[in-house]
């Protein structure tokens, strides 16, 4: 063969392998508003930056007439591009590839992916839309999977990993996606669970649709197990662009600074955001936007646990991780999901050297039943960990109500917060004065004439007394009580400040956190 | 801005420690089971399936852990144990019958031992 024919031989086997599933298996994935593998990589990738590899990778499996079957690609594209100039790996399994089914090749593509990721110490992004493992592949096709999660786990605080669920991921496959540090899912079109409605109901006889087992909005809202959801597949991308444009590419990096801007004052206005009395409720958003610059913030778990609020904003253009008790839902208070949600983002910040800035309003922990019995001991402990673990710069802020555990928990003094300021209208105390009153005024309470009139008069006492900052920073628990006008100025300099910071965590092999 | 969302969004209040706060209520805490004390002299199956050997008839005297009937569900022979001590009050199921889930099987009349 001459050059020009080799060449020509090349341009047909690579045509061959770009058909995919063929016409029909295309139009169907179309016709569910789904874009396919290929595309859905160059509509993340900036233009022209996508390499593909391993595109004439085969399977071999022989069993159940599978050595007549040609599988381009084995049902899953990999390669290397970038993202507004920073690098990425990235898979996509392609559904109309024998529905994306996971194989011993197509398992070995993605693992060789992951392994080139943590080699060039790049994130790792990964699209799932697969019917499970190939069952005529048997056991090999477990193997698959369980070298992948060997791999999430390794690179696991060493790169950032990135799951796209565009499409079903069910079963043992559900896994990878869980062990990434960020899970984006679309309406309508991711599907996540272990088991599925059809085993559902032959076991339990119990009725439910895919999308109410385990559709994106179930995942963002009831399980926690996404952090980001959009409505369309090009909204989930744009949502990546972002997230990685805040994110270091590895554990030895800071994340790229951006230039500093102002925040939009007008729009955010911090003397306009509180309500005068600290029992009513405001978006902690709303201050989060009014200190950072541009006022942009990238929420991660915006619909589960709403309870707090966590994200990142950049303050003078370097990278900030927010961990914001929210008043707006359940008063603020810590309960289980909320503290899943903040501790885990915490470690994540801790990893990747993103220092963590924390606002200050909870009345406390959620009270009830169903919170002990689901553990809200344990799950309450995993703040504490992460707080104590973390030893990125630690900034807090008490705006209102610091009661009790709920005050230790989030990122106090003795807890190695580098800095803790408070505003005028911080409370911070062993509990709420009403609460405190009733306990140690009982018995003046009880024998008063007027017991009603006794319990309101202790409460203002005890409120004049203790309900203030004042006391927490005689013990020099807070280090300054600043005027909300000043949070921005005093943030962006104690940031500066803790740019050098060292803090050598005790040798161990790992901690054993509360998971 | 919160301030034009307070007329649009329906406020509740949950309260901490004595004190009462404005806040909105998120659907998994309104949702949330009640909880109820459980009645051990009550046994209902706790999985749809079909109900092989019965061991026990009404009026025989049971103890804790003794094996009343066995539930085959999920490819399994589940043994029912007796979790009071006490006299069987009522059999609801005979061999053979299909179960749903929750549905009352046994009913044990407690005897309270000092």
């Amino acid at each position: 063969m001459s050059l020009k024919q080799k060449s020509l031989d090349l341009k047909k086997r690579m045509r061959e392998a770009l058909e995919g599933g063929g016409t029909q298996a295309i139009e169907k994935q179309k016709s569910g508003g789904k874009l396919i593998a290929r595309e859905r990589i160059l509509a993340l990738l900036d233009p022209k930056s996508f390499h593909e590899y391993d595109l004439f990778v085969e399977h071999a499996a022989k069993d159940f007439d599978m050595d007549k079957k040609y599988l381009p690609g084995d049902g899953v594209i990999t390669g290397t591009g970038t993202i507004f100039g920073y690098p990425v790996c990235i898979f996509a399994q392609d559904f109309t590839v024998a529905g994306g089914s996971l194989g011993y090749m197509h398992a070995k593509k993605i693992t060789k992916i992951m392994d080139h990721a943590m080699r060039m110490q790049v994130p790792l992004i990964g699209i799932n839309d697969s019917g499970g493992a190939r069952i005529q592949e048997g056991v090999n096709s477990l193997a698959g999977y369980g070298e992948i999660f060997y791999r999430n786990t390794q690179a696991s605080g060493v790169i950032p990993q990135i799951s796209v669920i565009l499409g079903p991921c069910a079963g043992g496959a559900v896994y990878s996606p869980a062990l990434t540090d960020f899970v984006f899912v679309v309406d309508k079109i991711s599907k996540m669970f272990i088991t599925g409605p059809e085993v559902i109901k032959t076991v339990l006889g119990e009725e439910i649709s895919m999308e109410e087992l385990g559709g994106a909005k179930i995942h963002a809202e009831i399980t926690g197990n996404a952090h980001f959801y959009a409505e369309s597949e090009q909204e989930c991308f744009e949502q990546i662009k972002k997230l990685v444009s805040y994110i270091p590419w590895n554990n030895t990096r800071k994340a790229v600074p951006f230039l500093k801007k102002e925040p939009k004052t007008k729009q955010y206005n911090i003397d306009k955001i509180f309500p005068s009395n600290p029992k009513e409720p405001y978006d902690v958003r709303d201050l989060i936007r009014a200190v950072n610059d541009d006022s942009d913030f990238l929420e991660v778990q915006e619909r589960w646990a709403r309870n707090i609020v966590i994200g990142f904003g950049r303050i003078n253009g370097e990278t900030i991780g927010f961990v914001a008790n929210q008043p707006l839902y359940l008063a603020g208070v810590l309960d289980v999901d909320s503290s899943d949600k903040a501790a885990r983002f915490i470690r994540f910040c801790d990893a990747f050297n993103i220092p963590l800035v924390t606002f200050v309003d909870l009345p406390g922990y959620l009270p009830g039943i169903d919170q002990e019995h689901a553990g809200v001991i344990r799950h309450g402990a995993k703040v504490l960990y992460a707080y104590s673990e973390a030893n990125v710069p630690k900034i807090t802020l008490i705006t209102r109500k610091a009661y009790g555990g709920g005050y230790i928990a989030m990122c106090s003094r003795h807890l190695k917060a580098d800095f803790v300021f408070a505003w005028p209208t911080a409370e911070i105390a062993v509990m709420g004065p009403e609460g405190a009153a009733n306990i140690i005024f009982r018995k003046e309470i009880m024998e008063a004439e007027d017991p009603e009139k006794m319990r309101q008069q202790k409460i203002k006492e005890y409120k004049e007394k203790f309900a203030n900052p004042y006391v927490a920073a005689a013990y020099g628990y807070i280090d300054a009580v600043i005027e909300p006008i000043e949070t921005r100025e005093f943030l962006i300099h104690s940031l500066e400040i803790s740019q050098g910071k060292a803090e050598i965590s005790p040798k161990k092999k790992h901690g054993i956190p509360p998971f | 801005m919160a301030r034009k969302k307070e007329e649009v969004i329906p406020f509740s209040s949950i309260t901490v420690d004595d004190a009462q706060y404005k806040t909105i209520l998120i659907k998994k805490y309104e949702n949330r089971k009640k909880w109820t004390k459980k009645d051990e002299s009550i046994l209902s199956a706790i999985i749809p399936g079909t109900i092989g050997k019965i061991y026990v008839s009404e009026g025989d005297d049971v103890s804790v852990g003794q094996k009343l009937l066995v539930l085959e569900a999920m490819k399994m022979l589940n043994q029912i144990l007796a979790s009071v001590n006490g006299k069987i009050k009522k059999v609801h199921v005979k061999e053979g019958d299909r179960v749903t889930k929750e549905q009352l099987l046994i009913e044990i009349e407690e005897k309270i031992t000092k």
